[in-house]
C-alpha cells in the first residue's frame, strides 16, 4: 500500500508544511515589514523600502517604556502571588481527608472558561457604580474605590484578576507533585520523629522543587502572554497605566495601521523570549538538579 | 486510597489550612456565581445592586434571539471552528508525534522542529498577527472561517504533539516490533496499534485543542468581521460599546462557559493528566 511505503516519510509532512507556512514565512515577513512602510490603498497594498523609518519610530515611542515596565511589574507580582497561592493551596489540600476531588474539580474551572468571560466577570464585579466590592464598601461604611479607573489602581486590580485566574493552575500542577510524593517518606519522617513543620520543610519542599521550576516556568511565560482579560477590563488605560507589551502591539497593528513598526516590536519581543528562555532554562536546570 | 492516606496524611491540615482551602474554593466559585446572577437579573436590578431580585430570562433571549444581536450565529461559528480545528489538529499532530518517536529522523530535523514549537508555544500570538493579517488578506481567506481553523490548529499544534509523543513513548516497542514481523506495514501499525493505545492522550488533547479553539480571542478578533465572529469577539463587543450593556455581556459569558462546566465533569481525568503531564514531562 501506497499509504505504508512512504509513511515515514509523509507523516512529518503536515505539521512541517504547516508549520513553515504559518510560523516561519511570517517570521519572514516580519523581518521584511520592519525595514518597509506598509500602505493599504483601493484594496491593494504598497511597499516601500524605509529600512530606518521603523526603528527611529521605536525611538520616539513614548508608549514602550511604560509598557515594558507595566509588564514586568504585572508578570513579577502575580507570577510569585500566584506560586506562593497555589504552593500553600495543593500543601493544605494534601492534608485533607477528603473533598480533594471536589476541590480539584472546581480548580480546573477557571482554566478552562474563555478569558473573554473572565474579564467581563470581574469587570461587573469591578463597576464602580453597582459592582459587589464598592457594593460592600459602601456597606461597611467606607468610600467606593475606582478600580479600574484610576491610575494608581488599575494595574493591581488586573493583576488580582490574573491571580484568580491562574492559582488554579499552579495547585494542579504542584497537587499531581504533593501527591506523587512516596508515602514511604513521610513514614521515614514520622518514625524518626519530624513534626509536621519538619516534614514540611526538609521533606515536601525539596521534593517539589521541580514542580515548582517547571510552574514557575509555565505561569511566567503565559504571564508574558496575557491580552484577553486586560483587552476587556481596561484596554490598557487609564492612560498608559495598565498598558501591556501585547496590547500596544496590538494597538499598533490593528488600531494605528503601522505594520512596518508593528513589526519592528513583534521581533524585540521574540528576540526578548528567545532570549528568557536560554537563560531560564540553564537557571531552571541548575535549581532543578541541586541537592 | 489507602495508601494515600497514610502517605500526605502526615499533612493533616490544621484549622487554618482548612480554613485556606474553603477560602479558596469560595474566592473561585464566588465570580461565577456573581455573573451567573447578573444574567438574570434585569438591567435596573444590576444598576440597582439589588437582592434579592425577580429573575428574568430576558438577557438571554435578548442575546440569542434579539434581532440586534448575531449571537446565535456567533456560537454556530465558534463550534464549526473548534470542532474543525480540533480534528484537523489531532490528525496533523498524532502524525507528527508518532513520526518524531518512531522513526529515526536526524537531529536537526527532530530537535529543530520540537524546539521550534516550543519557542512558537510561548511567544505571544500578537508578534504574528501582523503577518497572518496581510497574508489572508492576500489570500483572499480574512474574514473566512478557514482562516480561524489553520491559525487555531498552528497554536494547537505544539500542546498537541509534545502531549502525544508522552503517550506514544509509553508504548512499549516490542509490540510495534511484533506488528512488523507479522507483516503489519508502517502506516497500519499506527493506525491499527499506536493510535488506540494512545487513546487517552487523543482525549486529552482533543478536549484542551477544543476548549482553547473556543476561548481563543486574539486572533479571532483581528481575523474575522462581523459574519464569522466567534463568541469572545462577540463578547468583547458587549463590552466595548459606548454604553456597556452589562447584562447582555453577562449573560453571553455564562454561555461561552458552558462547554468548560461540561468538559470539567466529564473529562476531568483527561484534562489534569493533559495539564500536568504536558509540564511535568
Amino acid at each position: 500500500m501506497l499509504l505504508n511505503r512512504s509513511f515515514r516519510y509523509w507523516s512529518l509532512l503536515p505539521a512541517l508544511l504547516l508549520f513553515a507556512a504559518l510560523t516561519l514565512y511570517p517570521l519572514l515577513n516580519l523581518v521584511r515589514m520592519s525595514v518597509s512602510t506598509v500602505a493599504f490603498a483601493n484594496g491593494a497594498e504598497t511597499w516601500t523600502f524605509t529600512p530606518l523609518r521603523n526603528f527611529a519610530a521605536l525611538l520616539e515611542d513614548d508608549v514602550v517604556r511604560p509598557a515594558v515596565v507595566n509588564t514586568l511589574v504585572f508578570v513579577g507580582v502575580s507570577v510569585a502571588i500566584e506560586m506562593f497561592l497555589g504552593t500553600a493551596l495543593a500543601i493544605a489540600v494534601a492534608g485533607l481527608s477528603r473533598a480533594k476531588r471536589l476541590v480539584r474539580t472546581v480548580a480546573i474551572l477557571p482554566i478552562l472558561v474563555p478569558p473573554v468571560a473572565i474579564g467581563s466577570m470581574w469587570k461587573l464585579m469591578y463597576n464602580y457604580d453597582f459592582g459587589i466590592f464598592n457594593q460592600a464598601f459602601v456597606a461597611l461604611g467606607a468610600m467606593p474605590v475606582n478600580w479600574l479607573g484610576s491610575t494608581s489602581v488599575a494595574l493591581w486590580s488586573v493583576i488580582a484578576v490574573d491571580v484568580w485566574h491562574w492559582v488554579p493552575f499552579v495547585f494542579l500542577i504542584l497537587f499531581a507533585a504533593v501527591e506523587g510524593i512516596s508515602p514511604d517518606l513521610f513514614e521515614a519522617a514520622h518514625v524518626d520523629g519530624a513534626t509536621r513543620r519538619q516534614t514540611l520543610r526538609f521533606v515536601v519542599l525539596p521534593l517539589l522543587r521541580p514542580a515548582i521550576v517547571v510552574a514557575f516556568l509555565f505561569r511566567a511565560i503565559l504571564a508574558f502572554k496575557v491580552f484577553d482579560e486586560v483587552f476587556l477590563l481596561t484596554a490598557g488605560g487609564p492612560g498608559t497605566s495598565t498598558e501591556l507589551v501585547n496590547l500596544h502591539l496590538y494597538k499598533v497593528f490593528f488600531e494605528q495601521n503601522r505594520l512596518g513598526y508593528g513589526a519592528v516590536l513583534s521581533l524585540a519581543v521574540i528576540a526578548a523570549i528567545v532570549a528568557f528562555l536560554l537563560v531560564s532554562r540553564r537557571v531552571a536546570l541548575a535549581v532543578a538538579s541541586q541537592k | 486510597m489507602t495508601t494515600d492516606a497514610r502517605g500526605t496524611a502526615a499533612l493533616r491540615a490544621g484549622i487554618p489550612g482548612r480554613l485556606y482551602v474553603a477560602l479558596a474554593l469560595f474566592a473561585i466559585v464566588g465570580p461565577f456565581l456573581w455573573i451567573l446572577t447578573a444574567s438574570f437579573k434585569h438591567p435596573i436590578a444590576i444598576y440597582a445592586g439589588q437582592f434579592p431580585f425577580t429573575p428574568t430570562l430576558d438577557n438571554y433571549a435578548d442575546v440569542l434571539f434579539g434581532r440586534r444581536s448575531d449571537f446565535a450565529g456567533n456560537i454556530a461559528n465558534s463550534l464549526i471552528v473548534a470542532a474543525s480545528s480540533t480534528a484537523l489538529v489531532l490528525v496533523v499532530g498524532a502524525l507528527a508525534a508518532y513520526s518524531l518517536h518512531r522513526f529515526r529522523w536526524p537531529v536537526w530535523v527532530s530537535a529543530g522542529f520540537l524546539g521550534w514549537t516550543l519557542v512558537f508555544h510561548m511567544v505571544p500570538v500578537l508578534t504574528l498577527l501582523g503577518p497572518w493579517y496581510v497574508a489572508f488578506r492576500e489570500l483572499d481567506l480574512y474574514d473566512t472561517r478557514a482562516a480561524l481553523v489553520v491559525t487555531h490548529v498552528t497554536i494547537n499544534l505544539p500542546m498537541t504533539v509534545w502531549l502525544l509523543r508522552a503517550f506514544f513513548r509509553e508504548i512499549p516497542p516490542e509490540i510495534l516490533e511484533a506488528a512488523h514481523v507479522d507483516g503489519c506495514g508502517p502506516f497500519d501499525a499506527f493506525r491499527r496499534i499506536a493510535l488506540p493505545l494512545a487513546l487517552p492522550g487523543l482525549i486529552a488533547a482533543g478536549i484542551l485543542a477544543f476548549v482553547f479553539s473556543w476561548n481563543e480571542f486574539p486572533i479571532a478578533l483581528t481575523l474575522t468581521s462581523r459574519v464569522t465572529a466567534t463568541v469572545p469577539v462577540a463578547i468583547a463587543r458587549f463590552a466595548q460599546q459606548y454604553e456597556i450593556q452589562h447584562a447582555q455581556m453577562a449573560a453571553a459569558s455564562v454561555i461561552s462557559t458552558i462547554p468548560a462546566v461540561i468538559l470539567m465533569f466529564l473529562g476531568q481525568r483527561f484534562i489534569v493528566s493533559g495539564l500536568t503531564l504536558g509540564a511535568v514531562k
